[in-house]
């Protein structure tokens, strides 16, 4: 199980150096992050075993850390992102 | 009902030593521990998330200037470092499996080669801040970034400025990254003297699995920061 887990991590690093040298436009960032995320998720679930864990105030801190961080980047450059001047 | 079973105490059952006298069974224990190893992590979330979005702004003020810089350092060596990492994680959750299953060689064996892989990722790491030295690409008062077109506008040069920038995040977050890995080695190193030691049993191996848990965040920080990094613009 653990070895098929590795396997995909590896796998999955090999398509996102590959795929950086194709052009493909604004979806270059997409698809690398994607690709890093469901990495992250995959290790996160399997390796650091949250698959399996029953305690609800250790989701809790989970999903909120995932939210917070969502927060902070995401308003963050929601307000760089939307200055007008040069 | 008599009085030892009201308030919890089981005289028959083995007291296992490994057991402190404020949690009331093994399982609860191990649940603690993981979730005070969760809730720092949480902490180092913030901690890093804090230098990902700065250099996310700033990627998307200087989008091409940022692309000549990644361009200057090695992916196929983050690509190798970050097969490191993932090679190490396994290694990590096989000396777990190894600690469950009273495997005592494998799990020695799994946990040195864990330190060998996070050796090795600090070795690469090394030779790139090397080869960035020798190429003046390090900030400060010999940094140059002269005449280094923009990835996809061969007519345009990156402005120094904005990749001097670059490379302060690129020193600064991997670096950070690199201090987290050596904190990860000296965690790993007790670990090993634990376990050579035979305090790792199927009952109890928490702070293996804690250790674990902290080796696998240094590594999904990395998942990040290698496609972030290194691969902003590398299409010919």
């Amino acid at each position: 199980m653990y070895f098929s887990v590795w396997g995909a991590l590896l796998v999955g690093t090999f398509i996102t150096y590959k795929v950086a040298y194709i052009d493909l436009g604004r979806f270059n960032a997409a698809v690398a992050l994607i690709i890093a995320t469901v990495k992250a998720l995959l290790v996160a679930l399997f390796f650091m075993h949250l698959k399996g864990a029953h305690e609800r105030l250790l989701k809790l801190v989970v999903i909120s850390t995932i939210f917070f961080l969502f927060i902070l980047i995401v308003l963050s450059m929601a307000d760089y992102g939307t200055r007008t001047w040069s | 009902m008599s009085d030892s079973t009201v308030l919890g105490l089981h005289h028959e059952e083995e007291h296992h030593p490994e057991l402190l006298h404020h949690f009331s069974d093994a399982q609860q224990q191990r649940d603690a521990s993981s979730l005070g190893m969760w809730i720092f992590l949480a902490t180092e979330v913030m901690f890093f998330g804090g230098l990902f979005c700065a250099y996310l702004i700033y990627r998307r003020w200087y989008f091409g200037d940022f692309g000549a810089a990644s361009k200057s350092i090695d992916a196929t060596l983050g690509a190798t470092n970050t097969a490191v990492l993932i090679c190490s994680s396994l290694t990590v959750v096989l000396a777990i499996w190894a600690a469950q299953t009273a495997r005592r060689t494998l799990m020695i064996g799994t946990l040195i080669l864990t330190m060998l892989f996070g050796l090795a990722f600090l070795g690469i790491k090394g030779k790139e801040y090397k080869d960035k030295f020798e190429e003046h690409h390090v900030p400060g008062a010999s940094f140059s970034f002269d005449h280094v077109p923009v990835p996809g506008h061969p007519d345009q040069y990156a402005n120094p400025r904005h990749a001097e920038i670059f490379f302060a995040l690129y020193f600064i977050m991997t670096g950070l990254h690199a201090l987290h890995m050596i904190i990860g080695l000296g965690i790993f190193s007790w670990l090993l003297y634990m376990a050579w030691k035979g305090r790792f049993t199927p009952e109890y191996q928490t702070p293996l699995e804690i250790g674990g848990l902290y080796w696998h965040f240094v590594d999904i920080v990395w998942i990040y920061l290698f496609p972030l990094l290194y691969l902003i613009d590398r299409h010919p």
